[in-house]
């Protein structure tokens, strides 16, 4: 905890007290949303938002479509940046007690600590191998031992170096579906993140394909604090270790997915969960 | 059954009936409308290129080895000389005929045609140099502009204009452009009549065709793309030069090189700006300096068509110049649209998803 922590606050270049980091206890969340409103010009998307994401643990945002539960995804990385209307009225996201909306941090440093892969799979029309270390090349590294090992061990971390490492040189796009989004976790573990945000990764994907993924997921989470969207609350109930439950840009419920499947709360949640709405 | 349904059914059949057989009348009538249009298109340009072909065919090849015209695609314009020698007729070039005289010690009576006689190379070199310069300053422009119009830009009163005027220029007639860059490069930048007046002034022409087809190939990216590469730590301009450009360079170079071959056939704006009618040395002979290269005058085949078909007097020695002169230049015009083809084909193959 403690070295990521410290890792994480070298990188994005804030002078916060090294003490801090000691201090805190083992249950410290890694990410920390506090009174946090956000809106695509004047239509606001998110209300009000509080919520701890521990470490080491998966997280899955559930709600019906429209919910904000992506929105508050793409906020953890600040991938809404790129979209011209959007504005953080109130609050702040917390990473590792850095503010990450600080005006000092570099939002293109952020994404390399906080990873996504995407609803879509969207690997570059470039081979494998180029597809893996895209975030290296970029970063200017050129060392092909340190190229090639890192293709091979986030290839075997996202469970495909088996089935790819024959033909590395091939086109991403030749893979099945359920490769390709392995391939993009692959590719978003090669800059060494310490989060991986995933926005309903499985959603396009056969049944054999997603549960290879949401394997992978439970292993990842030995070494990743992993977010994951969801519309399927069999899966949410499958892989996390605690859920959140959205409506209309507000955060209803968030709990250990045992509680919140099994007993929730709120009404609404139980609702949901049960399929009488949404 | 009451009788009341019988006679419902009656109506309706006799409806249908009738109304079928004048709608298939009108559909044939329409449809053999839409027939004889397209024929007609056809028809015109298959009686212009033939007709290109078959009378600038007679010029540019021949019926020997090497079965090509050497000396029109090779010589330069020239005044042709027609005379009798010793009971044989002779079609020459001035330069031929001075050292035909040469050994001859009787007068030669000749009549002669201007322009009619040698070939067209130095206007076959005049337009490639101009279509490669034109192409270069135009891409340059035209892309970096594209860039910033579909990746920078911020959506607003300011983007509107700039698009509208985008727009608004492509719709400029070609000699208004030959007076802006008369105006412009030649009087007020003093470059004169010069190679570089002209790149400046064809590349503003095709600038609006090449600016809307690079932003178009450029939107065509899907955003999945870019995501991706912001996700894993790129700036935006390392996200446009690794995942945007390169997908879409196929789509700019193509339209680009159509755009370019499209205003190299025009007159308008290189007869105030870059054309000469007549000019003995090639471009790149006689320079002083390198750099005297961009500021002299070439001669252009579309001028040169202008020049021998209205400037002359006519004859049928200058009309064999003309169809020779148009038959080139149209088969250099389809060799750059085709190569942008084939280009595009290659590059395809190479990025796609």
């Amino acid at each position: 905890m403690s070295l990521v922590s410290l890792r994480l606050q070298k990188e994005i270049k804030m002078d916060t007290p090294a003490v801090d980091s000691q201090r805190v206890d083992r249950n410290r969340p890694l990410i920390r949303i506090s009174d946090f409103d956000f809106s695509y010009g004047d239509k606001q998307a998110l209300f009000d938002i509080n919520m701890d994401i521990a470490e080491h643990k998966v997280t899955a945002f559930i709600g019906p479509s429209g919910c904000g539960k992506s929105t508050l995804l793409r906020c953890l990385n600040r991938m809404n940046d790129l979209i011209e209307s959007a504005r953080i009225n109130r609050g702040k996201v917390e990473v590792n007690g850095v503010d990450i909306y600080d005006e000092r941090v570099d939002a293109t440093e952020l994404r390399k600590r906080i990873g996504m892969v995407f609803q879509k799979s969207n690997p570059f029309p470039k081979s494998i191998y180029e597809n893996v270390i895209y975030g290296l090349r970029i970063q200017g590294i050129k060392k092909k031992s340190q190229l090639d090992e890192t293709v091979e061990r986030c290839l075997k971390g996202a469970a495909l170096w088996e089935e790819v490492k024959d033909r590395l040189d091939t086109s991403g796009l030749s893979l099945s579906g359920g490769q390709q989004q392995r391939l993009c976790i692959a590719r978003a573990m090669a800059v060494g993140p310490e989060v991986l945000l995933m926005d309903e990764p499985c959603s396009a994907l056969d049944p054999v394909a997603t549960a290879k993924i949401e394997e992978l997921i439970h292993e990842l989470k030995n070494d990743y604090t992993i977010v994951i969207v969801t519309h399927n609350m069999q899966q949410a109930a499958r892989v996390s270790d605690q859920t959140a439950f959205f409506y209309m840009g507000n955060l209803i419920e968030m709990n250990a997915t045992d509680q919140i499947f099994m007993s929730p709360d709120k009404e609404q949640t139980e609702a949901y969960i049960s399929g009488r709405f949404g | 059954m009451s009788p009341s349904k019988t006679v419902v059914r009656e109506s309706m059949e006799k409806s249908l009936f009738g109304k079928s057989t004048k709608s298939k009348v009108v559909e044939r009538l329409v449809f053999a409308l839409f027939r004889l249009s397209t024929y007609f298109v056809l028809l015109c340009a298959a009686t212009i290129f033939v007709d290109i072909v078959y009378k600038g065919g007679k010029t540019v090849f021949r019926s020997e080895f090497p079965f090509l015209n050497v000396e029109f695609l090779s010589d330069s314009p020239q005044t042709l000389h027609v005379f009798e020698h010793q009971g044989r007729k002779y079609e020459m070039s001035d330069s031929k005929f001075r050292s035909f005289r040469e050994g001859i010690d009787e007068p030669i009576v000749t009549e002669t045609y201007a322009y009619s006689g040698g070939g067209i190379w130095p206007c076959i070199a005049g337009t490639l140099l101009l279509v490669a310069g034109a192409m270069i300053i135009a891409m340059t422009l035209g892309v970096l502009s594209a860039i910033f119009l579909s990746e920078y830009s911020r959506p607003g009163k300011i983007l509107n204009a700039v698009r509208l005027s985008i727009l608004n220029l492509a719709g400029v007639p070609s000699i208004v452009f030959g007076i802006f860059g008369m105006g412009m490069f030649v009087l007020a930048f003093g470059w004169n009549v010069s190679l570089i007046a002209g790149w400046f002034t064809l590349a503003f022409m095709v600038l609006p065709i090449i600016i809307s087809a690079s932003e178009e190939s450029m939107r065509a990216i899907p955003q999945g793309m870019r995501d991706a590469s912001f996700a894993l730590g790129a700036t935006q301009w390392t996200t446009i030069r690794t995942n945007v450009l390169p997908y879409a360079m196929p789509g700019i170079l193509t339209s680009s090189i159509i755009g370019v071959a499209r205003v190299a056939g025009e007159t308008a704006p290189i007869m105030f700006t870059a054309a000469y009618a007549l000019r003995d040395q090639l471009p790149w002979e006689g320079l002083e300096r390198w750099y005297d290269l961009f500021f002299q005058g070439v001669m252009a085949l579309p001028y040169h068509i202008y020049v021998v078909s209205a400037k002359i007097p006519q004859n049928e020695y200058t009309s064999r110049m003309q169809y020779g002169t148009a038959f080139v230049f149209l088969f250099i015009i389809a060799a750059i649209a085709l190569s942008s083809i084939l280009l595009r084909i290659r590059m395809r193959k190479k990025y796609r998803w």
